[in-house]
């Protein structure tokens, strides 16, 4: 797991997580509300993303490549601090078996509309600018789920 | 020289070339029938930053990569 700092006016608080396999979800959202608890925030808003059955998968996997996903990570926390709130997000590496999670974000916020607005964009541009590659687990092989994929900005630069 | 890493599911191996601009490297890659899938859909960053212009000067230690659709979550 590596460790995205962030500094509180109390703590310093884990905000970008990376795990192997699945997410324990209880754990990771339990410890985020511990943190931020008595910090005077009006609203937790999490999303959890969990693996469905279909297309005939087990699973999925996952590559990431970090130093980008973390400079992304640092634009995004950077947009909610100025909007007086701050993000957390958990997400997996390698195999996440059906009916497990594999992502986790949420947004801390004094106020409720900013914070679903904030949750909204904030998942919306992870889809679009995150770099991470998402295979399907088909009879233990790995099949990059291009279909399903996006191309990031300025794709095609060397075609 | 430029190192360029091919991420996620491109399944290529790092290259090492001297190259003084992108589109030295457009012009090699072009000849590389194994990429021929990938460059219409790939992202390209230089040093860890997405670029947009194929004129930026690249530098012997500059790695490069190509990063293709990415689909998190």
């Amino acid at each position: 797991m590596i460790k995205y700092l962030f500094c509180l006016q109390f703590a310093v608080v884990d905000m970008l997580e990376l795990h192997d396999g699945s997410l324990d979800v209880p754990k990771i959202t339990a410890r985020w509300y511990e943190e931020i608890k008595d910090k005077n925030f009006g609203a937790f808003i999490p999303f959890i993303g969990i693996v469905r059955d279909e297309f005939g998968i087990d699973g999925l996997s996952f590559d990431i490549y970090e130093p980008i996903l973390n400079s992304w990570f640092d634009t995004w926390q950077k947009k909610a601090k100025e909007q007086g709130a701050m993000l957390f997000m958990a997400h997996s590496k390698g195999d996440v078996l059906n009916h497990t999670s594999s992502y986790i974000s949420a947004v801390v916020t004094p106020q409720r509309k900013v914070g679903l607005r904030l949750i909204n964009d904030f998942v919306e541009d992870f889809k679009a600018s995150a770099p991470i590659w998402k295979y399907d687990l088909i009879d233990g092989k790995r099949v990059y789920a291009k279909n399903r994929s996006q191309a990031l900005s300025g794709a095609g630069l060397l075609a | 020289m430029a190192r360029i890493e091919f991420l996620g599911p491109i399944g290529k191996e790092p290259q090492e070339l001297a190259i003084s601009n992108l589109n030295e490297l457009k012009e090699i890659f072009a000849k590389d029938e194994k990429l021929a899938e990938w460059l219409g859909i790939c992202a390209v960053a230089v040093n860890d930053k997405i670029v947009k212009s194929t004129d930026m000067k690249i530098n012997p230690n500059d790695k490069i990569s190509l990063l293709p659709p990415v689909c998190g979550g």
